[in-house]
Parts: structure tokens; sequence; C-alpha cells
């Protein structure tokens, strides 16, 4: 903690770690107001310059209607929050690049776009070249007041575009990168990528023989890959945390260089949930541990977002049908385990239950 | 238009792109019976005065309030609040105080001199009431006939107002300025109360001219039971006891040694009253155990922390000058105590009989059509006795025997009377579904502890009539009233509006809310799911 402020959990701001440079920032102050905390999108109660870039009826909506997103997909929304926080940050001085996926391809079917930002697209593997590149040429041109994001999904990020993503991060190039992770790559049909969790179901690792589903010991962790760059900022979201993830995005256009962002967005297809769930399995998802909430600056973690409410990973898994061979026609509660595991390591390793953090209860 | 080389079409938005034509299902916005309001036996809209509350708008907050209870500075102090123990919150973390809370916009209202409007010109009827009992019931029934526009004129047999409020309810428990307030600020508004005028004659005083009478005399005789006693045996009942307390100058003495018999509230407040009022020892004797007590559980806290003593599983069997003698009970397999053919002997200078009340109605003989039955009066579903135009209502007729009760019956009988004297029938709006707990998403909620109000220490308190319970601060008081969940009915909290993948949710503003563009409406339903009060439903497309 650094701040002796006890409103903060008198107000349920769920950061028991609040950074100094939050507290610059009026919209993440802690609030005391209950009926609703910092978790919900807005309150009547608040004063408007507390209030998330969500709940102002001018947000950019940088994605707007018509886009031909799933129902209830989470990649859709979390790109909308992404991106109207960052136009709100910079005054929609902004210029997004896009690597080729799902957020491509269901926002633009040509002649038609939903984009209501500056928005360029090349190749799957190419976008954080093509950002370093539109920072470049604004640099060049001597206009600082113009800001770079670039983003894709987690196929585009963490296999096809790493190259160009490393060498973005090794340059510090002036660009944010944001990852929209739904742990596979569900444009084309479902396969796995790198990102995809162990266990899971895909078109390319079916339920089938000893050990169905993806294999265990593969994958990237790219948010500590990025972090092992040293690069300035990086940090892990929630699409089910809005505030959280505003914060974030509000913090890494206030800084310079190369910066990245991590957000879990569920896909209802893939992962085989309900439209509606899509933001309730990413709430289950950062409650078990399986994803760790955090941020870090220069290669340290620097804050970490407490679990709430604590949840076994079972109750994460047993709502997917990516994860159905876990449950039947015998539970394999062997591969259970090494799941709780993985989400214990990650507890251990960002703090995830500081004392007195989390209660049981419904997430 | 000259199109640059390989492009062959305008350039357009997605928004010719209607989502909403793969929709199956649509939500929509609803509001729900939230539960406190469908607990309140005084039908009050608490969630929309605790609304009103948590913006700091006290007054506003206790319009709301006393359109419903024209006492909430009482409520506040006696009401049981049923309204807590249906809330939500309870299964978050605690439930909201709103009783609380209702104490503070009462003495706010107070403090602040708020007055009730007096009915306006062009709603007068000139029809005339006619209340029997100046209690709860009566009163209640009173204010919100003369705010529907009749001339009330209430008759009690005592010689102040208040009832039960006054005569049954010790004042460290209901201080009497907050009464004599309350009832004022009825008076106020053209209620006259004729004090030590009781009616006995319910044909003469219909003879007087009045359109409409509404009944409310109350419970005021102590039920007695047979038990043997020396001659010079002290034994009375609660009820005369706790009268005399109120009204004689001279405080009726019980002794050193006082042995109350029953395990009501009523039983309670004797005992509490005889300490206060000198007893060294004030002992309850209940013949079942304290689960099977009437009493509330945190009256007989109270009542312990007070050093009163308690005596389960026993009954009286004779008693005698300085003594009594007690059997010894057990619960057999139903739950009732059987004699065990044990005794012992308790030293006691006085009995106190607190097992229960019954209603005077000997002034009913005779009149015609009103039915009287297990000692209380049969009444319809409008409040109305089997006579046309007599009304009763409280402890007098078949309902649990509470001042929030009998303030809800004073308002229902007050709205069918309205109804009775206007020539249209009163239909109460039909109820709306519940929102039960299932139907909110609790993550939303942040975590915020009850506030807790101050309690006179015990030892302290056992000698004075001074308040036991302390009222919450403004800061308290409106923490409280933020902790509301508001199941059922949107609150403005953008989620809606922030949740939808497809922009498809519009803010109006906050008297009109959110709307809904079914043009991009997918039908996901995240708005539903993540609505944290449960105010949008799906339902199917046509």
């Amino acid at each position: 903690m650094t701040t002796n402020d006890t409103t903060v959990e008198q107000a349920g701001f769920h950061h028991g770690i609040v950074p100094e440079v939050l507290h610059e920032d009026p919209a993440s102050k802690p609030v005391k107001f209950y009926q609703v905390g910092s978790f919900a999108v807005g309150n009547r109660l608040l004063p408007l310059e507390v209030r998330s870039v969500q709940s102002d009826p001018n947000r950019t909506n940088a994605l707007t209607s018509g886009h031909r997103a799933c129902q209830g997909c989470g990649e859709a929304l979390g790109a909308r929050y992404a991106l109207d926080a960052a136009m709100a940050a910079v005054d929609g001085q902004l210029v997004a690049v896009n690597a080729t996926g799902c957020l491509e391809v269901f926002s633009t079917p040509y002649p038609e776009t939903s984009w209501r930002v500056a928005w360029l697209h090349s190749l799957f593997g190419n976008a954080p070249a093509v950002a370093s590149g539109v920072a470049a040429a604004y640099k060049a041109m001597g206009r600082s007041d113009v800001r770079v994001v670039a983003q894709g999904g987690d196929g585009g990020t963490v296999d096809i575009g790493f190259g160009c993503l490393s060498g973005m991060f090794e340059r510090n190039d002036d660009v944010l990168y944001i990852c929209y992770d739904n742990e596979a790559y569900m444009n084309t049909g479902i396969q796995r990528s790198g990102a995809t969790p162990p266990a899971a179901r895909t078109a390319t690792t079916q339920a089938v023989g000893e050990d169905p589903g993806n294999t265990f010991g593969q994958g990237k962790d790219l948010p500590r890959i990025a972090m092992a760059h040293e690069i300035p900022y990086v940090a892990t979201a929630s699409v089910a945390d809005l505030r959280d993830l505003e914060a974030k995005v509000r913090r890494a256009m206030s800084m310079r260089g190369a910066r990245y962002i991590h957000v879990m967005v569920p896909c209802p297809l893939g992962w085989g949930t309900a439209s509606s769930e899509t933001l309730s399995v990413a709430r289950l998802a950062t409650q078990s541990g399986l994803f760790p909430v955090f941020e870090a600056e220069y290669g340290e973690v620097v804050a970490s977002s407490p679990i709430r409410r604590q949840v076994p990973v079972e109750d994460y898994l047993k709502v997917q049908k990516r994860f159905a061979h876990l449950f039947a026609p015998t539970k394999r509660q062997d591969v259970i385990d090494r799941l709780q595991a993985q989400a214990d390591r990650n507890i251990r390793r960002y703090n995830l239950l500081p004392t007195g953090a989390g209660t049981e209860g419904t997430v | 238009m000259e199109k640059p080389f390989a492009i062959t079409l305008d350039l357009g938005s997605s928004l010719a792109n209607h989502t909403g034509s793969w929709r199956t299902e649509k939500p929509l916005y609803v509001d729900l019976l939230p539960p406190c309001n469908q607990a309140c036996p005084a039908g009050e809209n608490i969630q929309q005065w605790l609304f009103h509350a948590e913006e700091g708008n006290y007054e506003a907050a206790w319009r709301q309030l006393t359109q419903d209870n024209p006492f909430p500075a009482i409520m506040g102090r006696v009401c049981y609040h049923p309204c807590q123990d249906a809330c939500n919150r309870a299964e978050v973390d605690e439930a909201v105080g709103i009783n609380a809370v209702e104490r503070f916009l009462g003495d706010e209202a107070l403090t602040r001199g708020w007055a009730f409007e007096p009915p306006a010109a062009e709603t007068l009827s000139g029809k005339r009431v006619l209340v029997v009992g100046a209690g709860p019931s009566g009163l209640s029934a009173a204010y919100h006939l003369r705010r529907l526009g009749h001339d009330v004129t209430v008759r009690d047999a005592g010689p102040m107002a208040g009832g039960m409020m006054r005569f049954g309810i010790p004042s460290y428990r209901l201080p009497r300025p907050i009464l004599d307030a309350e009832v004022k600020r009825i008076t106020d508004i053209g209620v006259s109360i004729e004090l030590n005028a009781k009616v006995t004659d319910l044909e003469a005083a219909l003879a007087e001219g009045f359109d409409a009478i509404f009944l409310a005399v109350g419970a005021h005789i102590g039920k007695r039971a047979y038990i043997p006693a020396g001659e010079s045996a002290k034994i009375l009942d609660a009820v005369t006891y706790l009268h005399d307390v109120e009204t004689e100058e001279e405080k009726p003495m019980l002794g050193r040694k006082v042995v109350v018999y029953g395990g009501g509230n009523t039983a309670i407040d004797a005992a509490r009253t005889a300490k206060r009022l000198g007893a060294e020892e004030a002992i309850i004797v209940y013949r079942r155990n304290r689960d099977k007590m009437p009493a509330h559980d945190f009256e007989v806290e109270e009542a312990l922390e007070e050093g009163i003593m308690l005596k389960w599983l026993s009954t009286i069997k004779h008693v005698d000058e300085g003594k009594m003698l007690v059997e010894k009970m057990a619960l057999d397999e139903s739950g009732f105590p059987q004699p065990t053919g044990e005794f012992e002997e308790l030293e006691a200078d006085s009995l106190i009989l607190a097992l229960g009340q019954e209603a005077d109605l000997s002034f009913l003989e005779g009149v015609e059509g009103i039915a009287v039955e297990d000692g209380v009066v049969a009444v319809d579903g409008s409040m109305m006795t089997g006579r046309r135009g007599i009304f009763a209502g409280g402890d007098m007729v078949p309902a649990e025997r509470t001042v929030t009760v009998a303030v809800g019956h004073g308002k229902k009988a007050a709205r069918h009377i309205d109804g009775f004297l206007r020539g249209a029938a009163y239909n109460p709006p039909a109820k709306r579904p519940v929102a039960t707990f299932e139907k909110l998403t609790t993550w939303y909620y942040a975590d915020a502890p009850h506030q807790h109000r101050e309690h006179l220490e015990g030892a302290r308190r056992s000698s004075t009539f001074d308040e036991v319970v302390h009222g919450l601060d403004e800061g308290n008081a409106k923490f409280e009233a933020r902790r509301c969940m508001s199941c059922g009915n949107c609150f403005a909290c953008d989620n809606c509006f922030g949740v939808c993948p497809d922009n498809a949710v519009k803010k109006v503003d906050f008297a009109k809310g959110y709307a809904i563009d079914y043009d991009y409406c997918k039908g996901c339903g995240l708005c539903v799911a993540e609505c944290p009060c449960g105010s949008i439903t799906m339902v199917p497309e046509d």
C-alpha cells in the first residue's frame, strides 16, 4: 500500500495496492460511494469528472454500431473501452493500427467501417512495425501531439506479429500496443494460439486421447515477455473491470516509449459460453487467479489487483464448453488440479491475496 | 464519381448494417417490487425514499416516506422492521439499516420543522369521518383521510393521544416529545382529536352526521390467568402497570423483587420498567425456552444487558406474600411445555402478568352487522366491518399486533373509506413481481459495512428512562442509505450503457433512463446479466 487512506477499502476500490500515479488521476481516485462502487460503469452520485469514460454519453464510440462481431463479443467491447479511453486521454489525436484478426474483419467489411478513429490495417504480422512507422512519420513531421496505438488479437500478437512486437519493444518506439486476448484464433475457426491455455479444446487441439485438449507446458506468457524487455509500462486488464482498464490506458497514454496492455476478452463462440456470460466468465478468470491483473514499470511489477471474491478454477472451467471434457464422461480432477496449481502460482507471484483481501461471494 | 484504381464502391459506415435483425430475444427495462417494500406492513416505498436520502435530499425522502406513514420518528424507534428481514443485502453482507435511516429522517423533520401539506381546497369533499381511538391505526387513518380531503374527528377514551404508543411502549424506547410532535403535525393539518371522550354508542355517533366511522380502539385489557394466591399477594397485569406508569403522578411501587410472567415484548417492557422504577431484581418467568419466546431477540438482549433475569421453562403455581411457587417444565417432542413435578420457591414482592391483551369491544354490543369472532372484529378486504360505512383496524381486528401493522391498517382503511365516500371503490394497483436475490448481480455492489446505532450502556440506563438506542448522524445515515442496492429498479449506474458491445443502449437522461436501439441490439443479453439490480429482462421477439 502506498496510501494510508482507509477509505480505499471502505469504498471497495479494487486496488489493494494503489500506485501513487493513480492518485493523480481523478477518475481512479477512491470514491466513497457504496451502492455501486468502482465496479460499475457509472454512478449518478458521482461528480462528472470522476466518472468513467464509458459513462459519458459523448464518448468516442471508437467502434460503433453495425459491426459484425458475434453476440456478446468480448473483443468488440474491450476494443471500444480501450480506444475510447485512449481518445479521451489524448484529446482525439490518435491513430490506431490493427493487425489482422476478428477485430479487423468484423469491423471493416469493405466498403463499410465501424471505426470512428483514424484506423489503418496492413498485414497479420506487421502491426507493431507499421505502428512504429506511423510514430516515426509523425515524429519526422514534428507532430508530438498525435499518438499511436496498435492493436491485435492474441494470434497476431503472441505468434504471428511477435517478432515485430519484440523489435518495437526493443527500440522503445512510442507506441501503445494493446492485445485483446481471447486465447485462440477465433476468426478462422478456433485454432490453438500461443495464448491458448492448457487442456482447452480448439479445432487443432481436440478433446481426444490421453491428454485431451491443449498441451501443458507450451505457450507464451506475453506480459512477462514484454516485461523482460524492460519497457516503460506493461499491464494486464480484464474487460470485466472497466475502471481498471481505463485507468491503465490513461496511465499508458501519459507516458512515452513502448507500452503494452494485455486485455482478457472472452469469446462466446470459442469458449462455448452463452453470449450473456462474457463478463461473468472474465470475472471468474481473474477471481480464480488464472488471469492475474497487474501493472509493471521498467520490468518490475508495481501493483496488482487483489482477488475480491475468490473461486476455485473449477468454477471458471465448468461454465465453458472448451473445458467440458474435464467434467464428462469422467471428471479429470488431475487436470483441474494442475490448472489450480497454475492459479495458485499466479496468486503467489502477483500477491493476489494480500491479508484481508478476498471474501467468499457471488462473482 | 471518379474513384482511385481498383476502387469500385463508395465509403460507408457500418451503421448501414442493422444487426438488430440477428436478434431472437430482446432486453426490456422493468420495474420490480423490492422485497423491503413488499415486507413493509405500512406499505412504505422504502426504496424510493432511500433513493432521495442517498443524494442527501432528506426532505424529499421524508415527503416520500410520509406519503404512506406519518410517523417516521416513531417508526425509526419502535418498528420491528420486517423490511430489514427481507432485505437482499443481508445475503451480501448485512441488511440495510432502513429503520435507522427512517429515524434519522424523522428526527431531521422534527428539527427542521417540516410540516404536512393540508389538503388542497379543490379536493375537500365535505364528508365527515369519525375515528374511534387515537392510537397508531386511528391517527394513521385520520392523517390519510384528511390528506384525501375529508373532515376527520378522532375520539379517544384516554387523557392523551397515542394509544399503545404511549401506554404500552415505555419512554426509554419512545421519548414522549417525539410522540407528541408527530401527533401534533397531524392535528396541524386540521384533524381534531377529542380526548377523554370514550365512544360508547356508535348509533348515536352516526346520528351526529358522520358519513363513515373507522374503529381502532386497540387491545388494552391484560389477559388474566387463574393463579391461586394468598390474600396479601400483589398481582397486577402488565398493560395496567405500563399505563399507570405513564399516567399516575405516584409511580406504582412493586417492592424489591418483581416477577413478570410471560414471554412477549410486553413482558420485557414491564420488567425493564420495573427495574427503572427501583426494583433491585426483575425476573421474567416463562414457561418455554428462549427460542420459543415471542419477544424480539434484540429486546431480550437489551433486557439482559440491563440486568433483567430470565427464568425459562417455569410456570407459577401459587403466589403468597413475598414468595411464589414455581414448577419446572420440560418441552415435549412437539415443543410444548409439560409439567415435571419439580417445584421451587422464588422470593418475590409482586407479580406482573404479561400474558397478552384483549380488545374491549363492549361498545359494539347491539351494533347491527358487526361480527366479533375470537375477541376481534371481522373485516373484509377493504377493512369494512359487516356494517356498511363502519371500518375497523389495528389490534382489534385479526392481524399481527404491532404499531406498523396498525399504521398500515389505517392507511388501507383510509383509501377504502375515501372510495366509499366518493362512490368509487378503491382498487389498489396490481403488485409487480418481486426483485428476488437471484435477479441481482451483486458483484457491482461495493463492500460497505452496516452502520450501527450506539446504545446507552446497560448499567447506566437501567436507572433512567433516557432513550436506550441513539440515532445515526448525517454522515452515517447517508452511508447507510447508500448501501441500498435498489433491487429491481434502475438507479442509473450506466452499466447497460457501458457493457453493450454494440453501442445499442442509449442514455436518455435520468428521468427517462436508458433506451435500447433495436436497430443494432443483437440480443446478446449482456446488459441483462450485468444489470446490478435486475431491472432488465429478456423477452422473446415476436
